[in-house]
């Protein structure tokens, strides 16, 4: 699709290092005009550090940016835009209060015969433009008054009227409903034809697949792929994103589990049933065993974190129900959740699990102090009781249990979350990327402590990007792909190369065996 | 070498801030004691620090409920106007007898402080934008109910402001008696403990399945009924309802408190007793620089030194 031959813009070797991360390790991308450009990766891979290199908001440590042969380095998002770069965030960013029309015209407002504006004039002149984007709305509304999508779509319009170059998109779809998306669609096209290059981060396979003309992949800050998409095999993709290779995982075959369900009661700790929640969760409905170890696969921004926070009740669902050991949840809270026997080990340690100001003995009490206090008052002696219990069996490392948690290592902070779920007596368990971030000694003893939990009779909900560990630790594995379940694998199929078939597979489609 | 050095000089001053935060309240209370013992005529008498102290209680209450607010990493800026909506309230219904008045004034500062509770927990509306509407509000409330000073003489009343029990002051035994209410809330009930854990980490608390809303609730109510006791001791002090300038700025001396005894604003850790010591510098330095004859100018910049002192202490042990 490439029709000229000099690149509009060009990342050549880019580098940038944030205390303690090199999040971007020489990385060169370049965009033809007119070209659609897939940027992809996952968490942590360094796409959003590109783009805020791109458009100004970081500064690289390394490497060149060229926008139209000449050199360029951007001190600030203003000169990237003045340079002709233009960013359509997930989140608007936009003025919510003015007009749409004000909004869409910001600083280009037509002008009165007295230097006034002409707000007649700048009306019509916002509903010609929005007309082209299939909008058809009272621009003098102020814009918060439009739907997510309307106001993307006005952010869209704006970004690329105010003579844009290149259109640099991230994540616009995560918000819109079918016939928005396809309208936006609509635009990249146009801006094709008029030689307006766009550079498009998305998880959606189905849209890259779609629209885009060439990939480029990051992994861990670095170029993992770059290349045409025609062509590209999905599974290619996703081993590329994921940094499993495929010849490996075939050579490997099935790592099974070893150990089988046995002594699986009837009735699951913890099932669920059409979970819905509007461009987050579609139908989902899983169930999980005593003993059992359920993953849920799939890429980021798939609905698994999203799952788990609806099963806890720390994120509202529009439809759907809970069932804990048979009896259904009726009050959706965290508190609620918790009473029933199920807890959930956020991804973000830092952010929604430890209190850092509090030490490792408070921390591990935090959620059952008002079982270790009587008439409110706490009693010190069963807090000890409980917490020698669990630094002992855990064996958490701490210097005492008066230490600050916040100076504890990653692994061992994550040991003290789940010390302070333990000591609840849950039924069942969600951990979400349990051994992300922490050392390798203690990602293999949190692995082990996994599996001796299913084997006490815990029913455990695992989400984890690490295919190896979600295939040795699952009995079985709930693939997710944009808030659906679209493939259960169980026994002989819980593989990796099975994982990826599924993430691959087009909507409507079953991987093949 | 010199890197090693350099380390080494790096974690003293970690080591002497951290000291400086932990300890540095009571060293300046005890340095300030023993230079007015040494240098200020007349300081040793009993009068005086009774005056002291009698001074210093209601702001050493209104800070209790200060620094459970602090806690939870929110600010509760409408304390000197519940105050004076207490001074008015306890003298309309003095005519009931004082202590239906006294209770009257109490049921309407934890009033207010639900008020202020209810739209910082269920509402979501910012801790200081919902108690500075309080703090303007609520004050002309109380003008509205008392519109000018009014003097009383209910017996009962007046002792509560003037008696003593065994030579110390009534109000000062409240303050004392609070004070360890307080200290014990915090240390060894399920509440205290919820209380900073929020102010810790409010995400966390949530997933860990806290009642985190009814708990923020509860820390403005406390703060209300602590701020309209210390109104109420102080009306009684002053044998006169004045809701016109009664705790005007109580406030600032209440943060200010809170802060220099040690409890980060940033939440997630309560000083009470570091709370209590700083009312006692502040008053101290205010009453040493009067004795000394300096103005009152020089008592404000010298507690500006202080609070940004201890705000610098905190900040760097908290980028530990």
């Amino acid at each position: 699709m490439t029709k000229s031959t000099e690149p509009v813009l060009e990342a050549t070797e880019v580098s940038k290092r944030f205390p303690g991360v090199l999040a971007l390790d020489q990385v060169s991308l370049s965009l033809g005009p007119g070209e659609v450009h897939a940027l992809v990766g996952e968490n942590g891979a360094g796409k959003s550090t590109l783009v805020k290199v791109l458009t100004g908001v970081h500064r690289p440590d390394g490497g060149r940016l060229r926008l139209h042969g000449r050199p360029v380095a951007f001190g600030t998002p203003l000169e990237a835009q003045r340079a002709g770069i233009s960013t359509i965030y997930q989140e608007v960013n936009l003025i919510p209060l003015m007009s749409v029309a004000r909004n869409l015209l910001l600083g280009h407002e037509p002008r009165g015969r007295l230097g006034g504006i002409d707000l007649p004039r700048l009306h019509a002149q916002a509903e010609h433009v929005l007309a082209g984007y299939g909008l058809s709305v009272d621009v003098r509304r102020p814009l918060r008054s439009l739907s997510v999508g309307a106001q993307q779509m006005v952010a869209l319009a704006r970004a690329v009227s105010v003579d844009a170059r290149v259109v640099i998109m991230d994540e616009p779809t995560s918000s819109l409903e079918p016939r928005e998306v396809a309208t936006l669609f609509g635009v990249i096209g146009e801006l094709r034809d008029r030689g307006i290059s766009t550079v498009y981060v998305s998880h959606r396979l189905e849209e890259l697949y779609q629209i885009c003309d060439r990939v480029t992949v990051l992994r861990d800050g670095k170029v993992a792929h770059t290349g045409p998409l025609a062509g590209l095999d999905r599974l290619r993709l996703i081993s590329l994103m994921l940094g499993r290779d495929l010849a490996e995982v075939r050579a490997v075959g099935s790592a099974g589990p070893a150990r089988t369900p046995d002594g699986a009661a009837p009735v699951p700790v913890v099932e669920t049933r059409g979970l819905a929640r509007r461009h987050v969760l579609r139908d989902v409905s899983i169930e999980v065993r005593r003993g059992e170890v359920v993953g849920l696969g799939g890429l980021l921004g798939a609905g698994r974190t999203e799952t788990a926070k609806a099963i806890v009740g720390a994120m509202p669902v529009d439809a759907g129900e809970v069932i804990v050991a048979g009896v259904p949840l009726r009050r959706r809270s965290t508190a609620g959740a918790i009473r029933a026997g199920v807890s959930m080990l956020p991804e973000d340690r830092k952010a929604e699990g430890i209190v850092p100001t509090l030490s490792v003995r408070e921390n591990i009490a935090l959620a059952a102090l008002p079982r270790l206090a009587r008439a409110g008052v706490v009693s010190d002696a069963r807090i000890d009781r409980v917490v020698e219990t669990f630094m002992r069996r855990l064996r958490i490392k701490a210097a005492s249990p008066h230490q600050r948690v916040s100076e504890l290592s990653g692994g061992n902070q994550q040991k003290v979350l789940l010390a302070r779920w333990l000591a609840m007596s849950p039924k069942a368990l969600l951990l979400d990327e349990p051994t992300r971030g922490i050392d390798v000694g203690a990602k293999a003893e949190v692995q082990t402590l996994i599996e001796e939990l299913a084997g006490a009779g815990l029913g455990v909900l695992l989400i984890s990007s690490d295919l190896e560990e979600l295939v040795s630790a699952s009995d079985r594995i709930l693939v997710l792909r944009d808030g659906a379940v679209v493939a259960e694998l169980a026994g002989a199929d819980v593989t990796e190369e099975q994982i990826m078939a599924a993430i691959a597979a087009r909507s409507g489609e079953e991987p093949h065996g | 070498m010199a890197e090693a050095v350099a380390e080494r000089q790096g974690i003293d001053r970690a080591r002497v801030l951290a000291w400086l935060q932990e300890y540095g309240v009571y060293a300046s209370v005890l340095a300030l004691l023993l230079f007015n013992v040494a240098f200020t005529p007349h300081f040793v008498d009993t009068g005086n620090f009774r005056t002291q102290l009698v001074q210093v209680a209601p702001i050493v209450i209104v800070s209790l409920g200060m620094a459970l607010v602090i806690g939870t990493e929110g600010i509760d800026l409408s304390v000197g106007s519940v105050m004076a909506l207490a001074a008015s309230v306890v003298v309309l219904y003095l005519g009931y007898g004082a202590l239906p008045a006294l209770l009257l004034a109490l049921l309407a500062g934890g009033v207010a402080g639900a008020v202020g509770g209810a739209l910082v927990a269920y509402v979501g509306v910012q801790p200081i934008v919902a108690t500075l509407a309080l703090l303007v509000g609520i004050r002309g409330l109380a003008n509205v109910l008392v519109p000018q000073l009014r003097e009383f003489t209910d017996p009962t009343l007046i002792a509560l402001g003037s008696d003593s029990v065994m030579g110390v002051p009534l109000v000062v035994l409240i303050a004392v008696g609070l004070t360890a209410v307080v200290t014990f809330l915090v240390r060894r009930t399920t509440f205290g403990r919820q209380v900073v854990a929020i102010g810790g980490n409010r995400t966390a608390s949530e997933l860990s399945g806290l009642p985190v809303r009814r708990v923020l609730l509860l820390v403005y109510v406390i703060s209300g009924l602590l701020a309209a006791g210390a109104g109420v001791l102080a009306t009684a002090r002053l044998q006169a309802s004045d809701p016109t300038s009664l705790g005007m700025f109580m406030e600032l001396s209440a943060i200010t408190a809170v802060v220099i005894g040690g409890t980060p604003l940033s939440g997630g850790r309560i000083r009470v007793l570091g709370t209590v010591m700083g009312a006692l510098l502040m008053q101290l330095l205010q009453a040493t620089l009067i004795k000394h004859n300096l103005p009152q100018s020089w008592t404000q910049i010298v507690q500006a030194v202080i609070i940004l002192a201890a705000v610098y202490a905190a900040r760097e042990r908290g980028a530990r």
